[in-house]
């Protein structure tokens, strides 16, 4: 029997890949809590997740006049969401600090929780190699 | 590796408030450096800051670029416009001939709140570069 890394690891390197770019997101929001009229955004992970699971049709630019269907930029197909403020701020930024830093730690925590699951789907399989 | 994105992202951040900070530091030092004339008095400068997606989207054919993080660039240091402070003190060795003296518009006060806040912002992405790299450096051991 063939050892297929997809069927292995199964979801957990795509939840990866979107903390990953979520990570970036939030950091950027961060970075940028200083700009005026900078709207800070957000990645959903229900619709990636249901992007994942449902494989849509996706359309294939072959020119470069073609226009880009929204998140096709993205890695993982779904655009980001702009955040709704809870406080209006008078030059147009929307960068709440604090929430921001706490979704991003709570953002590595998840990271951290998916690494985990893929580096003992590593080992377990080490292990089945090795048969020990 | 795109993590490495977020370095970028808050490099640049961390550039501008240092940008900031520097700004300030050079505010405050001249706060109190009178002179004779109005057009020679310091003037309080101040960055001026924009996201690079901003950048980004003001040239045309670049859609796809709008989905990943942005950093900050410094588009310019603005002089204040706000008017020198003038100041009647005849027996200063600087005072011109009616006897007047002209101070910066170096608003101390907010000087030292632009410091705080700037310090702040600088913490909070030194705060993401580190937590970014140690998600990096458990990355890199996964599996062993």
């Amino acid at each position: 029997m063939a050892i297929n890394f997809d069927n292995a690891l199964g979801i957990h390197p795509l939840a990866l890949q979107f903390r990953n770019q979520r990570a970036e997101l939030l950091a950027s929001n961060l970075a940028n809590a200083d700009t005026p009229n900078f709207k800070a955004r957000d990645l959903d992970f229900q619709s990636v997740l249901k992007e994942a699971q449902g494989a849509t049709l996706k359309l294939t630019a072959t020119q470069p006049e073609h226009l880009q269907a929204p998140g096709a930029g993205g890695s993982l197909g779904v655009a980001p969401q702009y955040r709704i403020p809870s406080q209006a701020s008078l030059d147009g930024n929307t960068v709440d600090a604090e929430q921001e830093q706490v979704r991003y730690a709570e953002n590595a925590l998840s990271y951290q929780f998916s690494l985990r699951l893929v580096g003992d789907k590593f080992s377990g399989l080490s292990e089945a190699i090795r048969g020990e | 590796m795109s993590s490495f994105k977020i370095f970028d992202i808050a490099g640049s951040a961390m550039r501008a408030q240092s940008l900031r900070l520097n700004l300030v530091a050079s505010n405050l030092s001249n706060a109190e450096t009178v002179t004779s004339s109005i057009n020679e008095t310091y003037k309080a400068r101040h960055p001026v800051f924009a996201s690079q997606l901003q950048d980004a989207m003001a040239k045309p054919g670049k859609v796809g670029e709008a989905d990943t993080g942005t950093g900050v660039n410094v588009l310019g240091v603005v002089e204040s416009d706000a008017p020198a402070l003038a100041e009647y003190a005849p027996e200063h060795p600087l005072a011109n001939a009616e006897g007047y003296i002209f101070r910066p518009n170096v608003n101390p006060v907010e000087e030292m709140t632009n410091m705080i806040a700037a310090s702040r912002s600088y913490q909070d992405n030194a705060e993401v570069a580190n937590t970014a790299k140690q998600l990096m450096l458990q990355t890199l051991r996964m599996g062993q």
